[in-house]
C-alpha cells in the first residue's frame, strides 16, 4: 500500500485520472491519517460527514469516461472561513455557532470542479484575528514541530495540516500574514496571492481591502497547482480582476541567471531571531547566488509604518464587516434579552472573544467622526507610500526577499498577554497586503533547537508565476521543503 | 418680529430596476415575505456586493433629466448602524462624492416661476421592513425590500413655504415619470421623502435650527406637517424657547409633528469608502448616450403643446401631467389633424373612462386608429358629436368594435337630408308658436327648446347645423 500522505497533490491528481489510485483509497487513508492525528493537533475542528461519497463520485466519474480535472481525487482542507454550502462554518468564533451557509464560496465551487476532496474545516485564530492561532473558541493548534509551541496564525490550522501530512493542500486567508507566518512557523509552502487574483466570494470578510485566499502545500509545484485553480476573475466579486491566470504549474527554472533579488537590508538589521537572520543570510541569500541570481539592496523606507497602517485599516474594516453578527439574524442570540439593544450588547459581549472585540473597539474608535482624517484615512496613504516604495525597488530588482516571520514558532501563551507583541510578529507580512502584491512563505532551514524558518519573496503585481519560477529553482537546490516534523 | 421659513427636502426614490442595486434580486413589490431575498440581500458572512448596471444608468438619466453635473468619477461608502431592517449593520450609500451634483427644478406658484436648486443625488440601498406584528410583542424582519436601488435627490434650501415645497414635489415627481426612473409610488413606499425645516428673522442670512420631518407619506402630508412645523418653531420662539436639531416624525391621527423617541440623532455612522466596490468610473461617451435617452422636459413639451398645437395653457398642462398621455395625444395629432379636438376628447370622454375605472391610458381599451375613425366620422358629418360621445364612444368601449360597424348596426348615422330635416322642423314650428313667438322677438334661449325638439323628433340623428339653418331659413 502506497503512504498517500507523503507523496505530492500532482502526484495523486495524476494516478486518480489515469485509473492507478482510487480517489476513495486516497480519501480513506487520509480521513484514518487525520483521525489517528489530528487529536495531538487540533488542526482540524470539522470533517465533512459524506468524503467518501465524494471520493466515490470522482472515482465514478473517471469509470464513467468524463475527464477528470486538477485536482482529482486530492484531499483538501479549508480554512473554517470559508462558506460551504450546508456545513458548518463558523470563523471559529461562537458568534457564528451552528451557521451553516446557504451557499458555496467561489474557491470550493473550483476545488469541487477540480474534482478535489474537501475533508472539513480547520482551525483558526476568531475571524482570523491573530497571528498565534490562541484565539479559536475551538482552542488552540498545536505546531507538528513541537506541540507546546504555536503553528503561526490565523490559518494555523490548514498550516499544521499541510506540515503533518494530513492532506496535501489546504486553504487559508491571509489579511497581514495569516498565510504566510504560519506557512513559515510549519515549514511549508504558502502564497498570498496579488489582491484581485482569488474572488473573495464567501470569504467571512475580515479586512475587504486586504483579506486574499491563497494556498497551501508541502512544495511549490502543489502550491501552484492549487493557486491555479482557485485563481481567476470571478463576476461575484467586484475586487478580483480580470486578467488571465498563468499556469504556474509551468513556472519552473533550475537556475537563476538574470534574476534580481531585493533585499531591503535595513529591515534586517534587529527585531528579529538571530538563527532567523543567520537562515536568511545563509541559507536563503547563500543558495539564491549559486543559483545564479544577483543580491541586490533595496530600501523600503515606509515599511516600518505597516504595522500602525495594517491595525488602522484592518480593524476600521473589521468593525464593520462583523457589525452583521448581530444576534438577529443567524447565528448565536444571547438567552440574556430584554430589548432591542440587549439583544445587540449581550449577543456581541458573549459572541466575540477579547481579541476581535479589541479589534471592534479600535475599528470603531479609528472610524468615528472626527478622527477618520488622521487615522482611516491617513492609513489609507501611507499604503500608497508604501506601495511606491515596492515600485521603485522593483526599478532594481524582480522579486524581493525577507524573513516571513522575525521569530520561530513560539510557545503557546508567551505572546497572548502582550498584544502588540503578537502584532510585530506580523511586521514582515503586513506590507504585501497593505500594497496588494503577492507574496510566498517557504522553509529555508530550522532553528537551533529543530523549529522551521521560513524567507518570505515578495513579487510584482500579478507576479505569482515568478515566484513559483524562483522557489522551483531553489527547491531544485536546496532540501528544506523536505524537512517534515516527527509526528 | 417677522419670521419667515427655510425647507429643505431630501426625497428617496426607487429606481425602476428589474433587480435589487447589488444582487440579482427582484424588485417586486407585496410579495411573500423574505420571498425576493439571497445571501447577498441577507448579508451573509462572506457575500460581496456587484453594482446593477442598470440602476446607476437609471439613475444618470435622473440625474441629467433634473439639470445635474454628473460625475465620472464617483464611489460608495458604507453608513454603519445597527437596525433588524439592515442585516449586514451598513448601508452601500455614497457620501462624499456622489454621482450627481447642483441642478434645478422650476415651480410655477401663483403664475410666477422660481427656480429651486439640488445640492446632489446619490444612489444607496434600501433597507428592509419591520412588521411589528399581531404574532405577540415581537417584530417581524422582511428584507425582500433590502437592497433595492434608491437615489436620494437633496435639494438647497431653497422653499419658503409649503406651497413651494409641495410644487417641488409635484414637479420633482412629473420629471421622474417622465423618464421611467421610478414608478414614483407613495403609497408602495417607492418615492418618500423628508422635510428639513427652519425659521428665522425675516432678512436674518444665518439659518435657524433645523428638524428634520420624518414619516410624510404623502405629498399632503409633506404640506400640512411643514405648515406645522413652521407655526410650532416660531410660537416656541416667541415664548422663548430655543428650537432642538431634532428629527420629529409626522403623527397622520393627531396632525401633528412629535419628537422621534429613539436616539437617532446621536449616531455616528462612522462613512469610509466601501472596500468591496471599485470606484464608479464613467465614460462621458456612456454619459452622453444615456442624456439621447432623457425625455423632453415636462414644462418645455407644455410649452411646445401651446404653440405648435395652439392649445390653451390649461389643456397642455392637464395633457403634459403624464407622459403617456401627451404621448397618445402627439401620436393621435400626427393622424388627425385636429388637435384642439382631439385634446377635448383626452380631457374629457378618455380621461373620464380611465379614472372611472382606475386604469392607465396605455390600457385604454380602444386603439388609436378606432377613435381617429371615429374623430373622421364626426369630420364629414356621418355622425353628430353628441351621438359619437354619448353612443358609439361607449358602444366601442363595451364591444372593442370599429365605430363604423356600429353606427351602421345600431342606425346612428347622422340625418342630412334636408327634405327629410325639414319635415322635423315645421312639425316643432308648428306645434310651438309661443317659442316662435320669443325667437323672432330675439330671445335667443328658446331657439334651444326648439333645436332639442327637433333632435329628439330625428332620435338625436338630425345634423344640428342643418336644423339651424333650417330654423332661421322658415322663421325668416
Amino acid at each position: 500500500m502506497i503512504d498517500f500522505y507523503r507523496v505530492s497533490a500532482s502526484e495523486i491528481a495524476k494516478n486518480v485520472k489515469s485509473g492507478d489510485w482510487s480517489a476513495t483509497d486516497v480519501a480513506k487513508q487520509y480521513l484514518d491519517r487525520i483521525n489517528k492525528i489530528n487529536p495531538s493537533l487540533n488542526a482540524f475542528i470539522n470533517l465533512h460527514d459524506e468524503i467518501m461519497e465524494v471520493a466515490q463520485k470522482v472515482d465514478e466519474k473517471r469509470k464513467a469516461g468524463k475527464p477528470l480535472g486538477k485536482l482529482a481525487g486530492v484531499p483538501v482542507a479549508v480554512k473554517d472561513n470559508m462558506c460551504e454550502k450546508g456545513k458548518l462554518t463558523t470563523s471559529c468564533s461562537k458568534v457564528l455557532k451552528g451557521y451553516k451557509p446557504p451557499y458555496n464560496a467561489t474557491v470550493i465551487d473550483k476545488l469541487l470542479d477540480a474534482d478535489a476532496i474537501p475533508m472539513g474545516k480547520t482551525n483558526m485564530d476568531e475571524f482570523a484575528m491573530g497571528s498565534s492561532n490562541e484565539t479559536s473558541i475551538y482552542g488552540p493548534v498545536n505546531n507538528p514541530y513541537d506541540k507546546d509551541r504555536i503553528p503561526g496564525g490565523s490559518s494555523g490550522g490548514s498550516a499544521a495540516a499541510i506540515a503533518a501530512g494530513l492532506v496535501p493542500l489546504a486553504l487559508g486567508s491571509d489579511t497581514g500574514g495569516s498565510i504566510r507566518q504560519p506557512a513559515s512557523l510549519c515549514g511549508i509552502a504558502g502564497i498570498k496571492p496579488t489582491n484581485g487574483r482569488v474572488s473573495r466570494y464567501g470569504l467571512m470578510a475580515y479586512s475587504s481591502s486586504l483579506d486574499q485566499i491563497g494556498p497551501f502545500a508541502r512544495n511549490i509545484n502543489d502550491t501552484a497547482l492549487m493557486l491555479e485553480v482557485i485563481s481567476g476573475f470571478d463576476l461575484k466579486d467586484s475586487t478580483s480582476i480580470n486578467t488571465p491566470v498563468p499556469e504556474y504549474t509551468a513556472q519552473k527554472a533550475t537556475s537563476l541567471k538574470g534574476t534580481r533579488i531585493g533585499v531591503p537590508r535595513a529591515l534586517l538589521k534587529d527585531g528579529l531571531e538571530i538563527d532567523v537572520k543567520n537562515a536568511i543570510e545563509k541559507n536563503a541569500i547563500e543558495n539564491l547566488k549559486a543559483l545564479g541570481a544577483e543580491i541586490v539592496d533595496i530600501e523600503l523606507p515606509h515599511a516600518k509604518y505597516g504595522i500602525a497602517a495594517y491595525y488602522l485599516v484592518a480593524t476600521a474594516e473589521a468593525s464593520s464587516n462583523l457589525g452583521r453578527y448581530d444576534g438577529i439574524h443567524y447565528g448565536y442570540r444571547s438567552e440574556n434579552i430584554k430589548d432591542l439593544a440587549s439583544v445587540y450588547t449581550n449577543s456581541r459581549s458573549e459572541g466575540f472573544g477579547r481579541e476581535v472585540k479589541r479589534r471592534i473597539i479600535l475599528g470603531t474608535f479609528s472610524l468615528s467622526s472626527g478622527y477618520y482624517d488622521q487615522y482611516y484615512n491617513k492609513a489609507t496613504k501611507v499604503r500608497r507610500l508604501i506601495l511606491n516604495d515596492y515600485l521603485e525597488a522593483f526599478k532594481k530588482a524582480d522579486v524581493i526577499l525577507t524573513p516571513t516571520s522575525p521569530c520561530c514558532a513560539f510557545k503557546k501563551g508567551e505572546k497572548s498577554a502582550d498584544p502588540i507583541q503578537m502584532y510585530l510578529s506580523d511586521i514582515y507580512t503586513v506590507c504585501n497586503n497593505l500594497s496588494g502584491l503577492p507574496g510566498i512563505s517557504v522553509n529555508c532551514g530550522v532553528s537551533s533547537i529543530g523549529l522551521p524558518i521560513g524567507m518570505q519573496l515578495t513579487g510584482k503585481a500579478f507576479g505569482e508565476g515568478e515566484l513559483c519560477k524562483v522557489v522551483s529553482a531553489f527547491e531544485s537546490a536546496t532540501n528544506y521543503h523536505q524537512i517534515t516534523p516527527n509526528i | 418680529m417677522e419670521y419667515e421659513a427655510t425647507i429643505g427636502l431630501e426625497v428617496h426614490c426607487q429606481l425602476a430596476t428589474a433587480t435589487k442595486l447589488f444582487c440579482g434580486c427582484t424588485t417586486l413589490f407585496a410579495q411573500e415575505p423574505n420571498s425576493q431575498t439571497c445571501p447577498v440581500c441577507l448579508g451573509h458572512p462572506g457575500v460581496l456586493p456587484v453594482l446593477n448596471h442598470k440602476a446607476l444608468q437609471l439613475a444618470i438619466k435622473a440625474g441629467l433629466a433634473i439639470g445635474c453635473d454628473i460625475k465620472l468619477f464617483s464611489k460608495f461608502d458604507r453608513k454603519n448602524y445597527f437596525y433588524p431592517d439592515s442585516p449586514k449593520a451598513y448601508q452601500i450609500t455614497q457620501y462624499d462624492q456622489p454621482y450627481a451634483l447642483n441642478g434645478s427644478i422650476v415651480i410655477t406658484n401663483k403664475g410666477k416661476e422660481k427656480t429651486l436648486r439640488l445640492e446632489r443625488i446619490h444612489i444607496e440601498e434600501d433597507a428592509g421592513k419591520l412588521i411589528h406584528s399581531e404574532y405577540g410583542s415581537g417584530s417581524l424582519v422582511d428584507l425582500n425590500r433590502a437592497g433595492t436601488p434608491l437615489i436620494e435627490i437633496v435639494s438647497k434650501p431653497d422653499m419658503v413655504n409649503s406651497d413651494e415645497a409641495y410644487l417641488y414635489l409635484v414637479q420633482l415627481k412629473q420629471i421622474l415619470k417622465y423618464n421611467g426612473v421610478s414608478d414614483c409610488e407613495m403609497q408602495e413606499g417607492s418615492l418618500r421623502c423628508d422635510a428639513n425645516v427652519s425659521v428665522k428673522p425675516v432678512g436674518q442670512t444665518k439659518y435657524g435650527t433645523r428638524v428634520e420631518i420624518k414619516n410624510l407619506n404623502s405629498f399632503r402630508y409633506v404640506q400640512q406637517a411643514i405648515d406645522y412645523e413652521i407655526v410650532r418653531q416660531i410660537a416656541a420662539i416667541k415664548e422663548g424657547k430655543s428650537i432642538v436639531q431634532e428629527t420629529r416624525l409626522w403623527d397622520v391621527n393627531l396632525a401633528r409633528t412629535e419628537p422621534m423617541r429613539s436616539k437617532e440623532g446621536a449616531h455616528d455612522y462612522r462613512y469610509f469608502p466601501e472596500p468591496d466596490l471599485p470606484c464608479v468610473l464613467l465614460e462621458q461617451k456612456e454619459v452622453d448616450e444615456i442624456n439621447s435617452t432623457v425625455a423632453e422636459h415636462p414644462l418645455h413639451r407644455k410649452n411646445r403643446l401651446v404653440t405648435q398645437y395652439e392649445l390653451s395653457e390649461y389643456d397642455a398642462i392637464q395633457l403634459t401631467e403624464e407622459k403617456e398621455i401627451v404621448d397618445y395625444f402627439e401620436n393621435a395629432a400626427l393622424k388627425f389633424n385636429k388637435p384642439k379636438e382631439i385634446a377635448n376628447w383626452i380631457l374629457n370622454d378618455i380621461l373620464s373612462y380611465l379614472n372611472n375605472k382606475n386604469l392607465k391610458i396605455v390600457d385604454f381599451p380602444i386603439s388609436l386608429d378606432d377613435m381617429v375613425e371615429l374623430w373622421s366620422l364626426i369630420e364629414n358629418n356621418t355622425i353628430n358629436k353628441k351621438i359619437a360621445r354619448e353612443k358609439v364612444f361607449q358602444a366601442m368601449l363595451e364591444t372593442k368594435q370599429k365605430p363604423s360597424l356600429i353606427i351602421e348596426k345600431e342606425g346612428l348615422a347622422g340625418k342630412n337630408d334636408i327634405g327629410e330635416i325639414r319635415v322635423w322642423v315645421e312639425e316643432v314650428i308648428a306645434k310651438n308658436p309661443k317659442a316662435v313667438e320669443d325667437i323672432k322677438a330675439g330671445k335667443e334661449k328658446a331657439r334651444g327648446s326648439i333645436v332639442g325638439q327637433v333632435m329628439k323628433a330625428s332620435k338625436g340623428l338630425a345634423n344640428p347645423q342643418i336644423v339651424n339653418e333650417l330654423i332661421d331659413q322658415i322663421l325668416k
